[in-house]
């Protein structure tokens, strides 16, 4: 496929369903459909707007349209020792940019380095009312009018269509190893915790049942030393490892109807949610395969001031979000109602009510 | 105009049923400290003041202001740059100067709860026996409160490396212009529905009151190690920045100084600096012990090829702070100068440094106003400092007018008229440059989804389309537009 500007088209396409009160459902390379609530909306498919359109290397920033495949750009920043800070699972072949931000979703390093709105610094998007807008830019900094860039991130295409975005990139540390140690899961998450709180170059933290494993990232120097201090046993292959628990391909993830994803505080005791559990982000984020109902877990998750996902599951009616409340979900429905008046984009991929 | 349905008498009675005597300020003796925030050529004198100690006491005050529709500015400790802060008429300023305690300290998650008055400095030294630290450092951080700086999206020295507020933090209780308390964000990395702690972050007291924030706690590099490089050519400098960085290394500080402010600062603080360079770096490298060693090698190495005409690295703790010492003493050095100066804050691509830089010494001329500029050089924002004295007739509406000039430069070339200091007051007409109306009426919609009676700090940050437009055909006619509407002393 080559390189396209489809802006107009898309403006002139959903400015009519605006008119018209059509509801619209945008996709890409399809490698989220499953993640979100499941909707029979009309799909548009916004795949063929695509092109990198700037890299600054030095200036480590990359503007891209949002159907640029994923993969695609992780090679022009590999060309220049570089890559996306923010790991994101791809899910398929097909993924692309536009995909990543709209879900929203963050890789392994996401307590180290941070999730994929800290890197997004700009983006150009079509809202409910077929307008293209633009916020932000091509700078790390700018504070000039709300962050719209950053709302977009993980809002699932409800409040606009992606045109471009521009993000921060990051240099590929100069070296990156993953030590693995046979260690129950709650002594794990004990040590987990304690290494956060020291200077160690820890780029990823995860316990997969029997195995805890570290990823050792930067300086070569700076790798040695925390190896030696930790001690363990390193894997040959680390980028396979990590790759294959941001894809979901770990064995963890074969063989389950449902599978749900906690965000809760790191130290939240692995036993308040029974049921196999494969511990990421040092803590903070757990797969779980579990008979418990959803409305059980988001009840538990809050209590720990935490949210619950159903993230993949086979029964297409499930609301699959922690549910919003009293005020925080009106103010949900006003921003709705800012950035699509007539809730033609995406509606109900989100919440049932929008 | 005012639409406010109550006497100020009647308010102070409604408050003084649930807020101290003390707490309900309204004699031009006591209002006088809050008539302008950091940037002091803005005043106004205040309608009234109040400093609530409880969630309760805000929540209160709020549906009081909402009921009788009086206009409401949170105030952290006005440090502010850009007149966020700033009175309007017929308004009352909520000062949170009172919530300054840190809640608790989370060491397992490696969080604080904190109170909005609680100063950003305040939270590192807190944390500092645990090995932890705040990492987000603006220059005025042994003042300003971190209600403020989620307010502004405050940035630092340091950012380049370790982001800016919104990297920085995980939760905030937020109170709504009718009195709701609403917890965004939560005691996970992330929380579900829309990026709301993202969208609060920075928008500067137009959408809701903040009263309570959860930051992140970074454990404290075991070594930080500055090396200072000067250079006979601006552009030999910019161009050391990005061989820096295509070269992997990502410095925790970055910054850079151009001929009169390097003048200005060894002037002030002796911090030794070369005096005849055309620029200075400073690069700040941090992290491991070994990682520290390795880097500063190959950043000499760097500098070297790229030009620098003398490299120094700080080998103590003493000389680190003593390098340091210039550049954050940068504009109070720079205000020995002249009565008065006026600090801009765009952010531009780094490789257009040189350009920028030209035009600005061309406009310094030709307005005939000194310029120093001061530039966090990792990240591209630049804060030209202009030198004039308001006691001059006409000489502060010159600045404006250069300030103006320079913050729509950085928009041509592709940056944004603030990059740290917020657009408050100060920005509101180069707005108009940075967004079409298209892009303004969506923050106004954004707004509308929070405050619809339009009561948070009204008339800062974004400025109404009639405003652009008389603005636009002010431009034709005679290049600038002040503000009549302001005071000025």
């Amino acid at each position: 496929m080559t390189d396209k500007d489809h802006s107009k088209s898309f403006r002139d396409y959903i400015h009519l369903a605006y008119e018209e009160r059509k509801p619209l459902q945008f996709k890409a390379g399809g490698s989220k459909s499953f993640y979100g609530r499941q909707t029979e909306t009309p799909i548009m498919d916004v795949s063929h707007h695509r092109g990198i359109l700037n890299y600054e290397p030095t200036e480590l920033i990359l503007t891209a349209r949002a159907g640029t495949p994923l993969t695609e750009i992780e090679q022009v920043l590999a060309d220049q020792n570089q890559m996306l800070p923010f790991e994101p699972p791809h899910f398929g072949d097909k993924a692309t940019l536009g995909g990543a931000i709209a879900s929203g979703l963050s890789g392994p390093t996401r307590p180290y380095t941070g999730a994929v709105r800290d890197f997004v610094l700009g983006v150009r998007i079509i809202n409910g009312k077929g307008e293209i807008i633009q916020f932000g830019g091509e700078v790390m900094k700018n504070v000039a009018g709300y962050d719209v860039s950053r709302l977009m991130t993980g809002a699932l295409g409800t409040l606009g269509l992606l045109l471009e975005i521009s993000i921060k990139v990051l240099p590929k540390p100069a070296q990156a190893i993953t030590l693995s140690r046979e260690l129950d899961v709650n002594e794990a998450q004990q040590q987990m915790l304690a290494y956060a709180q020291q200077a160690l170059p820890i780029s990823a933290a995860c316990h997969d049942g029997q195995k805890m494993f570290l990823r050792l990232s930067g300086a070569s120097l700076a790798v040695a030393a925390a190896k030696k201090q930790l001690g363990g046993v390193e894997l040959d292959d680390s980028a396979t490892f990590w790759r294959s628990l941001r894809e979901q391909q770990h064995k963890f993830f074969s063989n389950s109807p449902s599978l749900y994803r906690l965000s809760v505080p790191a130290s939240t005791p692995i036993t308040t949610f029974s049921g196999e559990q494969f511990i990421d982000w040092g803590g903070a984020q757990r797969w779980l395969k579990t008979d418990q109902s959803l409305s059980t877990l988001q009840d538990k998750a809050a209590s720990v001031n935490g949210h619950c996902t159903l993230f993949r599951h086979q029964n297409e009616e499930y609301d699959v979000f922690q549910p919003l409340n009293g005020t925080l979900k009106q103010l949900h429905l006003n921003l709705k109602l800012a950035f699509d008046p007539h809730n033609i984009l995406n509606p109900t991929r989100m919440y049932s009510d929008f | 105009m005012s639409k406010i349905s109550i006497r100020r008498d009647d308010l102070i009675k409604q408050l003084q049923k649930f807020l101290s005597r003390s707490a309900i300020l309204y004699e031009e003796e006591d209002t006088r400290p809050y008539e302008c925030d950091g940037l002091s050529a803005y005043r106004h004198l205040p309608w009234l003041v109040v400093l609530p100690e409880t969630i309760d006491q805000v929540q209160k005050i709020m549906r009081l202001c909402h009921q009788h529709h009086i206009p409401v500015i949170a105030r952290g400790a006005g440090t502010g740059l850009s007149g966020g802060a700033l009175p309007a008429d017929e308004s009352l300023i909520l000062s949170l100067a009172k919530f300054n305690q840190i809640l608790d300290v989370d060491l397992p998650n490696r969080v604080a709860t904190v109170q909005p008055g609680v100063r950003n400095l305040a939270i590192s030294e807190a944390v500092k026996q645990h090995g932890l630290y705040y990492a987000p450092d603006p220059s005025s951080q042994i003042a300003c409160t971190i209600g403020g700086n989620v307010a502004e999206n405050s940035g630092g020295v340091h950012c380049l490396k370790y982001g800016l507020t919104v990297h920085n933090i995980q939760q905030i209780k937020i109170i709504t212009i009718d009195g709701e308390l609403v917890t965004v964000g939560g005691g996970g990395l992330d929380a579900p529905g829309f990026d709301l702690l993202a969208l609060m972050t920075g928008s500067e007291g137009l959408l809701s009151v903040i009263v309570e924030v959860v930051v992140k706690l970074l454990p404290m590099p075991q070594r930080a190690q500055v090396m200072l490089a000067a250079f006979d050519r601006v552009e030999d400098a910019g161009e050391a920045v990005a061989n820096i960085i295509a070269q992997g290394i990502i410095p925790a500080g970055l910054e850079m100084m151009d001929n009169p402010a390097i003048r200005a600062a060894e002037a002030f603080v002796h911090a030794g600096y070369p005096i005849e360079s055309a620029a200075i770096l400073l690069c700040e490298l941090d992290g491991t012990n070994e990682e520290v060693s390795e880097q500063i090698t190959l950043v000499k190495e760097i500098l070297n090829t790229s030009g620098a005409t003398e490299i120094r690295t700080a080998n103590n703790d003493q000389e680190r702070a003593q390098l340091w010492q210039g550049r954050k003493s940068a504009f109070p050095a720079v205000g020995r100068l002249a009565p008065d100066y006026y600090c801009m804050d765009g952010t531009i691509p780094r490789k257009q440094l040189p350009h920028v830089l030209q035009r600005i010494a061309e406009w310094s001329k030709k307005y005939n106003l000194p310029v120093a500029n001061v530039f966090h050089a990792g990240d591209g924002n630049l804060h030209p400092l202009i030198l004039y004295d308001a006691n001059t007739p006409g000489e502060l509406e010159r600045t404006e007018e250069f300030g103006g000039k320079i913050l729509e430069l950085c928009v041509e070339v592709g940056g944004t008229i603030t990059g740290e200091h917020g657009v408050g007051m100060e920005k509101i007409n180069q707005m108009c440059t940075q967004f079409n109306s298209l892009e303004l009426t969506q923050f106004h919609a954004v707004k509308e989804a929070f405050d619809p009676d339009k009561l948070l700090n009204p008339g800062k940050a974004i400025p109404t389309l009639h405003r652009c437009a008389e603005l636009g055909a002010m431009h034709v006619h005679h290049g600038k537009l002040p503000h009549p509407e302001l005071e000025r002393f």
